[in-house]
């Protein structure tokens, strides 16, 4: 009898859990699996929103691997973008909130203007960034020249337009920073009073203590970097547009441009389809190495 | 979230090379002053370009294309901001941006997530682990793979062109933000709940009656950042709104600079431009400046151990 009244109860608390989360649920049905779902089908379609879609088998995949030079070059500039962002981001965002945890006079003025590029949207950052680096009337390339030194052409160059996104993506970690700051806060001092007993300078507390802490904030933010990093669009799209001579042309940008300037929907789902699972795998490799570099506490 | 971000005395920190009693010794100076240097030189680095957007926003032509460059233009134009903003509908744009975007956005995250996150800490019932794991997993899924089978769903249902595509998913709650208030829900006692079960309140009465009064704190972050997120959004608009009309904020400053690109003859240009976007990211200075204690201790909720 009680079991049965039990099992009653735990029933109801199913439903009530699910009903509670059926927004998330249907959305997730709705929003991800239908499309996720969908687009795997018209990836081996061709379909211009305009007619049927026509099943060419694997046809997107071939043209885009056989056929198409400029996904060949999309392809390394997105690796050589994320490679670099991710990391670099990382490491930029540590070093800032490092340098915020250490005794400093106005702290929360300085966090505050180093967190404030994050809020800003996009299209001003873009604009803003844009008239900077300008190679005629740019306000860095004038004070270079006030200094006696050459103009560099930082978005118009091929070879420097991505180095030039690059440093833009790491002026702008103001999340990932704050993130670390606040994990760099709940280091237990008792580690560093133990390690300055035992006659640890600054670097090897730093090095032995403050970086194995943080591991698994840092294997957090890695992972949205690369995320952030291989879907990457509204900065390339206004600063660079591409260009130049296709030096920008990131995974994302190129997506977007079948999609919606070329209507070719069947071969952009092949592309979306094949970011994800870039993404999946990336993220699973990252997991899969954390054993080795990420330190989860004594607990777990 | 409401504990303050640096309760440590700054004595203990572990930077800290201090003794109250023994004088500095050289090479503890030095370090000192490479510690400021390096600060200020990062923090100019974050101010100045926005301090050029709006100093470049005062100036003529003449101004901005002169060799040194002007730091603090006189005359200034402030008549660039008014000219600049009427040179398009930005008005309209903005209010685009306000009613038809973000305040809607807000309120269905807001409220949608919160019912979800309840659902994902108040409740205890089997499988809420399992699918809460679910649901930050989805976080990895870019846009940008939804994107184009979303498109063809909402043309389908044909809301292209309209903020259907942007405002209605956002019913449906955001992993982000369910996260964040369910990592503040579960700081609640369960006593409170527990005590109003036994009166007799239903569970949408405790979330509405208990759970979220108490949490003022968590939603004001969730709200302020899904504002900030919608009004900052353009690729969600450049997707789905192609009437001018209809524009965002974002998508008129793009516009605008299009029409520079194309006819470069057009007087102040980069001034307007700037003018602009300076008036583009003043709301969020705004909400910055009065909120930005809140703002960063909610973000830094989000790297919080499970």
């Amino acid at each position: 009898m009680n079991r049965s009244l039990i099992k009653v109860r735990s029933q109801r608390e199913i439903l009530l859990g699910f009903l509670f989360v059926s927004p998330w649920l249907i959305g997730f049905l709705l929003w991800t699996v239908y499309p996720l779902a969908s687009s795997f089908y018209y990836s081996f379609t061709r379909y211009d929103l305009l007619r049927p879609a026509v099943w060419i088998g694997l046809g997107n995949y071939i043209e885009l691997f056989t056929e198409d030079a400029t996904f060949l070059k999309v392809i390394g500039n997105t690796l050589y973008y994320v490679l670099l962002s991710a990391p670099l981001g990382v490491v930029s965002a540590f070093l800032m909130a490092a340098l915020l945890n250490t005794k400093i006079a106005a702290r929360p003025f300085f966090r505050a203007i180093f967190f404030f590029p994050a809020i800003v949207p996009s299209i001003v950052v873009a604009m803003v960034w844009q008239f900077l680096l300008n190679t005629q009337f740019g306000l860095i390339n004038s004070l270079l020249q006030g200094l006696g030194l050459p103009v560099i052409p930082f978005l118009s160059s091929p070879a420097l337009a991505k180095p030039s996104l690059i440093m833009i993506y790491m002026w702008a970690q103001g999340n990932a920073m704050v993130i670390f700051l606040a994990t760099l806060q709940d280091v237990p001092r008792t580690l560093y009073e133990a390690a300055e007993l035992d006659g640890a300078n600054a670097f090897q507390k730093f090095w032995a203590i403050t970086i194995p802490m943080c591991t698994p904030v840092i294997l957090f933010n890695l992972i949205m970097g690369f995320i952030d990093g291989f879907q990457s669009f509204t900065l390339p799209w206004l600063i660079t547009g591409g260009g130049p001579s296709n030096s920008t042309e990131l995974y994302g940008l190129y997506l977007y441009r079948n999609a919606f300037e070329y209507l070719r929907m069947g071969k952009a789902s092949a592309l979306a389809w094949m970011l994800f699972i870039v993404i999946v795998f990336f993220t699973f490799i990252l997991f899969r190495t954390s054993a080795r570099w990420v330190y989860y506490g004594g607990e777990k | 979230m409401t504990a303050q971000v640096s309760p440590i005395p700054s004595s203990r920190q572990p930077g800290s090379r201090t003794n109250k009693r023994r004088p500095w010794t050289v090479g503890e100076w030095i370090a000192e002053i490479v510690k400021y240097t390096v600060l200020i030189l990062l923090a100019i680095s974050f101010v100045m370009p926005f301090y050029w957007m709006f100093s470049s926003a005062l100036k003529n032509d003449a101004q901005v294309y002169v060799a040194p460059p002007i730091w603090f233009p006189n005359p200034a134009y402030w008549n660039n901001f008014p000219d600049a903003w009427n040179s398009q509908p930005f008005t309209q744009y903005m209010l685009n941006t306000l009613f038809l975007y973000a305040i809607p956005y807000t309120i269905g995250t807001v409220l949608s997530s919160s019912i979800v996150a309840y659902g994902f800490s108040r409740l205890q019932w089997k499988w809420r682990d399992t699918l809460f794991y679910l649901c930050l997993a989805t976080m990895m899924v870019p846009f940008q793979v939804q994107m184009v089978p979303l498109f063809m769903i909402f043309k389908r249902l044909h809301w292209i062109n309209t903020f259907l595509p942007l405002v209605v998913p956002a019913f449906f709650g955001s992993p982000y933000y369910i996260f964040m208030l369910r990592q503040f829900f579960r700081t609640i006692p369960t006593e409170l709940s527990d005590s109003a079960r036994i009166d007799g309140a239903s569970e949408l009465d405790i979330l509405f009656r208990i759970i979220l009064p108490l949490s003022r704190p968590a939603l004001t972050v969730v709200s302020l950042l899904a504002f900030i997120g919608a009004w900052n959004d353009y690729l969600g608009p450049l997707v789905y709104v192609h009437d001018q009309s209809k524009f965002v904020l974002a998508l008129g400053v793009e516009s605008l600079r299009r029409t520079f690109t194309f006819n470069s003859t057009i007087a102040n240009a980069y001034p307007y431009l700037m003018a602009v976007s300076t008036l583009v990211v003043l709301p969020i200075i705004i909400i910055f400046f009065f909120g930005q204690r809140v703002f960063i201790e909610g973000i830094s909720m989000t790297g919080i151990k499970e």
